[in-house]
């Protein structure tokens, strides 16, 4: 889960890494407020979840509250990156001297938290990283023992940061990795934290993603989720326990497992056909679960035929099969649907479907070709 | 032979008496999987499937008793860190992880203890082992599956059942089938699990099947080309998933560039393996 950066930012503040003052509006009103309140120059910032938003017009200055008002104006409720903004974030101006890259990670290959950071902050640190990796200091972090005070030091050397904000910097970072830890983060990312003309650090940007694997540990910050950052049937299968990616074609995928789903995807296209989804109903997943993945795909206007493939393990074919008929039961399907069932209780799945208008497919090339044909017919 | 797990295999089931614990154990047992011990904190002295497995309080308890050698976990994802430092702390030399969604940091902080001990980790969100005919450790189905000389290592679940029935539909055996299972962060990875492979000797070939996300099929390939004699067939899932968007569990992103399906098909070819465009396309590229 993404937190927005103003979310961030309240965060940020529970753990005393300085922010510049500024206050989040959702009307051109309040904009006008806040910048009043702030004094003259401010900086408003669409909070939408996506890269690249200075760039696509989501970071705006003004030097005065009337401009901030014209710029609310023109920002609340456009589109930026294929985001709706219904909230923007208005800050105090700083006058920057310096700014620093700094972000805590997990790193996949050493299996480890990473701390990265570098003196060429503000821009993207992908490209830095890939055209001159020298630039960015990374240490590996002991998940056990924590960040070392000397690591603190080691990277503010490396970073050529000027004696006088060793300490200063230490506190942010040690105030970083609490936050990384307490809230169970994947990144927590500062870009840029910028020392300022008057000599102080403070971070401008704040970026922080969350395992969904520990939300349950946050139920607070579970209510931080941007529901409008989410499609309504990605929300939809979020309630339900689902797995759910719209894609692009028309035949509709229920899997168990997402290694399979995104075989049987492939699948697909390599017979002329495509997903309209990805759907992976998880491990040992009920009746109930697979009544709402089916509804769900049956839901979706593009969809012209169904592909049921479900090689049961930890899930139970019978359970499938009954969730199946359930839907049946409410209403017909218009598409034609076809159906795998192997591995765990597979016979008396198959045996439950005996009698309906369900396609059984003995093999997932036969099913995955059956739902490609079907598919092709049910377009006019 | 196989590795890992055979008819010695004396297994401790963690959350033996959970919904999916009691079940699979059963399947176990069906297989002949010699289950010696059950644990679930506050029903110790119990007894599940009509007696035949005794339940104890805790891991170290059990292992006592028993000599169990080998734990399955079968907890809820909020209690896997804590079972597998239990069973790490009790030193059973191999813990299989069946449960889907760990939190990431509990299980970097397993992963750097386990750095200093001796207990290998399979998983977690893995389907287990199985050494057809012998034993059965997790979730894999009994019936698909037949005794032989392939080795199959797999970093995704129900995919590898597809691979195991179609062997089994073409008569072709396997040594042992090794779930790694499909988490970022995660025990034996493919390139340990070859060296396994490598060095038993009634494997003859092996069958490696990956997924996007990650760089686990490069790090192989690698291996692949300077160290592995045995010929690998392989099969990569996710050519058709989206950049930036995860696919059903933390392991399949595509962060990037790194990562692709293309990536790993690519290299693993240059380390000189046969890519299968379809898990049923595989039996066809065993050579006898």
């Amino acid at each position: 889960m993404r937190l927005q950066e103003y979310q961030s930012k309240t965060l940020f503040t529970m753990y005393n890494i300085p922010i510049p003052n500024g206050r989040i509006a959702e009307s051109v009103n309040e904009v006008k407020q806040i910048s009043e309140e702030l004094g003259e120059k401010v900086v408003i910032k669409a909070q939408v979840l996506s890269g690249g938003r200075g760039k696509a017009g989501g970071i705006r200055f003004a030097k005065s509250s009337r401009e901030a008002e014209e710029i609310a104006e023109e920002m609340i409720g456009s589109e930026i990156n294929g985001y709706v903004v219904k909230k923007v974030l208005v800050d105090q101006l700083v006058s920057i001297d310096k700014e620093i890259y700094l972000s805590i990670a997990n790193d996949r290959l050493n299996q480890k938290p990473v701390l990265m950071a570098s003196s060429y902050g503000g821009m993207d640190i992908e490209e830095i990283s890939e055209a001159s990796p020298e630039k960015v200091v990374k240490r590996v972090i002991d998940p056990l023992l924590g960040l070392r005070d000397y690591q603190l030091r080691d990277v503010a050397i490396n970073i050529d940061l000027e004696r006088s904000y060793w300490l200063g910097f230490g506190e942010i970072v040690k105030n970083l990795w609490k936050v990384y830890v307490d809230c169970d983060a994947m990144l927590v990312e500062i870009n840029p934290l910028v020392i300022t003309d008057d000599e102080k650090l403070c971070a401008l940007d704040a970026r922080i993603v969350m395992d969904d694997n520990a939300l349950f540990r946050h139920p607070s910050l579970s209510d931080f989720r941007d529901l409008d950052s989410e499609s309504s049937a990605e929300m939809q299968a979020r309630k339900d326990g689902l797995a759910y990616i719209k894609m692009n074609g028309n035949v509709g995928c229920l899997v168990n497992g997402a290694g399979l789903a995104m075989a049987t995807m492939d699948i697909l296209k390599s017979m002329g056909g495509e997903a309209a989804n990805f759907l992976d109903i998880g491990g040992g997943a009920n009746a109930q679960k697979v009544e709402a993945a089916l509804k769900l795909i049956l839901n979706d206007p593009q969809v012209r035929s169904v592909l049921i493939n479900v090689f049961g393990g930890i899930t139970r074919c019978d359970e499938v099969a009954k969730g199946i008929l359930n839907v049946y039961e409410s209403v017909e399907p218009k598409v034609p649907i076809v159906v795998r069932l192997v591995g765990t209780r597979g016979e008396e799945g198959l045996a439950l479907l005996e009698g309906s208008s369900l396609i059984p497919a003995r093999s997932l090339l036969e099913a995955a070709q059956i739902a490609v044909q079907k598919a092709g017919e049910g377009v006019l | 032979m196989s590795i890992l797990v055979n008819s010695e295999t004396r297994l401790l089931v963690q959350g033996i008496t959970g919904n999916e614990g009691l079940f699979h154990t059963e399947q176990m047992l069906n297989y002949k999987t010699n289950i010696v011990a059950g644990v679930t904190p506050g029903k110790g002295g119990d007894w599940v499937l009509g007696g035949k497995v005794p339940v104890f309080d805790s891991v170290q308890t059990a292992v006592d008793v028993t000599g169990a050698n080998v734990s399955v976990v079968f907890v809820p994802a909020k209690y896997v860190g804590d079972a597998i430092f239990e069973a790490v702390d009790a030193e059973i030399p191999l813990v299989v992880c069946i449960t889907e969604g760990a939190p990431l940091q509990d299980m970097m902080r397993v992963r750097q203890y386990l750095s200093s001990r001796t207990t290998r980790l399979i998983g977690p969100n893995c389907p287990g082992l199985i050494t057809p005919a012998e034993s059965k450790v997790g979730i894999i189905p009994a019936e698909i599956s037949i005794p032989g000389n392939i080795g199959v290592v797999s970093r995704s679940g129900t995919l590898t059942y597809e691979v195991l029935y179609s062997l089994k539909q073409n008569q072709i055996g396997v040594s042992t089938c090794v779930g790694i299972g499909g988490d970022p962060v995660k025990g034996l990875d493919f390139v340990e699990v070859l060296e396994l492979f490598e060095a038993d000797a009634k494997t003859d070939a092996i069958i490696l099947i990956g997924e996007i996300g990650g760089d686990d099929e490069e790090r192989a390939a690698e291996y692949i080309a300077s160290s592995l004699t045995k010929p690998v067939i392989a099969f990569i899932a996710g050519l058709t998933a989206p950049a930036g968007k995860r696919m059903g569990h933390a392991g399949a992103l595509i962060e990037g560039s790194l990562g692709t399906a293309e990536s790993k098909i690519k290299a693993l070819q240059t380390a000189g393996v046969k890519i299968a465009r379809s898990p049923e396309e595989i039996p066809g590229l065993i050579t006898p």
